[in-house]
């Protein structure tokens, strides 16, 4: 069993795929991180992400997957769910070892996986979707937080810009800080510093006038659209894990 | 803004729009234009209430001061309740608001009838014109066609909304006359005649000229109370079935009959809402639309009623077992699809993955086939498949018996489909 670190980035990835071919390395493990060869049995070699040899083997991949398939692949590889990164590696041997496309071969493990991860992230795709609300902020600015369970933040530039075209806005990822900026022309992603001037307490305090009128009339909308005669909690939680609850206006 | 009465109107008038249970927002098409707010294309529901059903548009009504007397219905005249009428201008403003903090995906507007058809239908017809001119909205909106408005506020409403909606509110003329002496059920088919013929026209004159302003791109939809009257599944489904074949309906919504009023005519007000029926007949609806089955195939006859057990696939395939076994790796998707424990989703995976390699029972597990359903249906790449010779009824007594709590969960779900 051979151990290889690389940093987490898609380049370093296919960097790594590049060394397993060229020194056929087999079996692997594929971990992300800092390199510590302390205290480690295997073998542990580092990647060294290449730009060059990423960009080979993301040709290679082009030639044996659509166009929609790489998409795929590298959303899988984004989102950052912990302990899948052999998972996606096994897919893209999977492709590279066959003669046909693979993309559609359920019945392979990894494609079946790769397939599961997608559905993880897209739902999560739409609940962020669905379940960020903004708050006016006074200078006109609509702003969001959100804790996504996987790195989605960069999934949902398309969605938001085209439905608030004319209200500058922010989501931001408190989880992984970092957040995405619309200035009524373009996104951007920016890093807030909380820091003891900047406190999310204040944000509070920059809320327009508003605000409060129209989350209390939300509350109340909210409450009047309830049938009590049909009243299912676990119906109500599955849709909404409570985890999200403390962003969403009507619960808190 | 006065706050305290704005937030009393919304109240009062969210209630009385509740028992409507059509929430979609999704079918239309609808682009941002000019960097103005909102699009309108997937539909997302952005809360559920307490009872699962999805939040995703502001469903109101303008105003639920009527002239009519309709037993089912919590806004009748003579029903003693708190009266409100929203302005045009209020409603607007509720929906820009709500709709910039992302908390809907547009407007659901109905009314009770004030003073008549048409004085009502053009108000609300107002509201939806002055979102989408002067504030350049292009979320989803739905209006309820008042039944007996004109033709030229109906044809206005298409212009602006995506969906126009006329209630059939019961499944036959019989329950209609019984419980809405005052609605007459050609003043609904009319409408939806007419928004059928202008839709259809729209389509064509789009093909020829790109410019065509939308009509109602969502299309139209209705709803049936069940459980109010005494209809059979048959009953509503064919009026169903009827509906979507000849007026090109998008959605057909049944509504279980919520008691609002103790009336000799209506079941009494301790009454359990009838949602297990709701969520069948949701089911038999389902596969009519996307599952190639034909109305008398699920309900008939024999069967006039839909079993409240099992969902209606797997009833439909233990009364048809000269069917099965079918073989997995060689049938038809239309086949595969009949079978209970396979969904749409599954049954596209299947078609695609046997492509590969014969598929065995492991794999289809992988894929989401509910093998403890299917198992008694089909064969595959395996030895081990079901070889005693099984009535319906068996398998019926099989299947309950080793996911009786899966059953209790699906009972309660209202869209969770097989
Ligand atoms: S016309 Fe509509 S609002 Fe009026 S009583 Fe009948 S169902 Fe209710």
């Amino acid at each position: 069993m051979h151990t290889l670190v690389y940093d987490g980035t898609f380049e370093g990835l296919l960097t790594a795929v590049f060394e397993i071919y060229e020194r056929k390395l087999y079996p692997v493990k594929l971990l992300k991180g800092e390199w510590r060869n302390s205290a480690l049995f295997e073998e542990v070699i580092p990647v060294v992400t290449d730009e060059t040899r990423a960009g080979r083997v993301l040709k290679g991949l082009r030639k044996k997957l659509s166009a929609a398939g790489v998409q795929r692949l590298y959303i899988s590889h984004m989102a950052e769910i912990a302990g899948e990164d052999c998972n996606v590696l096994g897919f893209i041997r999977h492709a590279f070892d066959s003669e046909q496309n693979i993309e559609e071969d359920y019945a392979n493990r990894y494609v079946m996986r790769l397939s599961e991860i997608l559905k993880m992230v897209r739902r999560e795709k739409h609940r962020m979707e669905a379940f960020v609300r903004f708050q006016k902020l006074n200078d006109g600015t609509f702003y969001a937080a959100i804790e996504p369970d996987f790195n989605v933040l960069p999934l949902l530039i398309k969605h938001f810009k085209s439905r608030y075209a004319d209200q500058k806005w922010m989501i931001y990822d408190i989880k992984r800080n970092y957040g995405l900026y619309y200035d009524l022309h373009d996104t951007q992603f920016i890093e807030m510093n909380f820091d003891e001037l900047n406190r999310p307490a204040d944000v509070i305090a920059a809320y327009s006038e508003d605000e409060g009128i129209y989350q209390n009339l939300w509350k109340n909308y909210f409450n009047s659209v309830n049938i009590v005669s049909r009243k299912n909690t676990k119906l109500h939680v599955r849709h909404i894990p409570k985890r999200y609850w403390r962003h969403l206006t009507e619960k808190i | 803004m006065n706050v305290d009465r704005i937030t009393e109107k919304l109240n009062i008038l969210a209630d009385a729009a509740k028992y409507d249970v059509s929430c979609a927002s999704s079918g239309s098409n609808r682009k941002n234009k000019d960097k103005g707010l909102g699009n309108a294309s997937n539909g997302i529901c952005h809360s559920y209430t307490e009872d699962g059903r999805c939040v995703s548009l502001l469903k109101i009504l303008l105003t639920n001061h009527c002239i009519f007397d309709c037993a089912y219905c919590v806004s009748r005249k003579n029903n003693d309740i708190k009266r409100a009428a929203f302005t045009v201008q209020e409603v607007v403003d509720l929906t820009i608001n709500f709709y910039r903090r992302n908390y809907i995906e547009g407007l659901f507007l109905s009314s009770g009838i004030f003073k008549d058809a048409d004085y009502t239908m053009e108000r609300l017809v107002r509201v939806a014109k002055k979102l989408r001119t002067e504030h350049n909205f292009n979320g989803y909106i739905h209006l309820k066609s008042i039944p007996g408005a004109s033709e030229e506020l109906m044809r206005e409403a298409g212009l602006y909304a995506d969906r126009l909606s006329v209630n059939l509110e019961m499944p036959t003329e019989a329950g209609l006359k019984l419980l809405a002496p005052d609605k007459n059920r050609q003043d609904m088919i009319d409408p939806m005649q007419f928004l059928k013929k202008e839709i259809i026209q729209n389509t064509e004159e789009k093909k020829l000229f790109k410019n065509t302003p939308m009509f109602a791109p969502a299309g139209q939809s209705t709803q049936m109370i069940v459980g109010a009257t005494r209809e059979s599944d048959q009953q509503v489904l064919q009026s169903a079935n009827y509906f979507y074949k000849n007026f090109n309906l998008k959605r057909v919504y049944y509504s279980g009959y919520v008691p609002v009023l103790a009336d000799q005519r209506l079941p009494a007000l301790n009454t359990a809402v009838p949602l297990v029926r709701e969520n069948r007949l949701y089911q038999a609806d389902w596969l009519m639309r996307f599952y190639g089955f034909h109305v008398n195939e699920i309900v008939n006859n024999q069967n006039p009623l839909l079993d409240l057990d099992i969902d209606p696939k797997l009833s439909w395939a233990i009364r048809n077992m000269q069917v099965f076994p079918i073989d997995i790796n060689r049938a038809d998707l239309q086949l595969i699809l009949r079978v209970p424990g396979i969904g749409l989703l599954s049954a596209q995976k299947i078609v695609a993955a046997r492509k590969f390699a014969g598929l065995g029972w492991e794999q289809l597990k992988k894929i989401g086939v509910a093998i403890n359903r299917a198992k008694y249906f089909i064969t595959c790449k395996s030895n081990e498949f079901e070889r005693r010779d099984l009535t319906g009824q068996n398998i019926k007594q099989f299947i309950m018996a080793q996911s009786q709590s899966k059953y209790i969960k699906n009972t309660q779900t209202q869209l969770n489909l097989f």
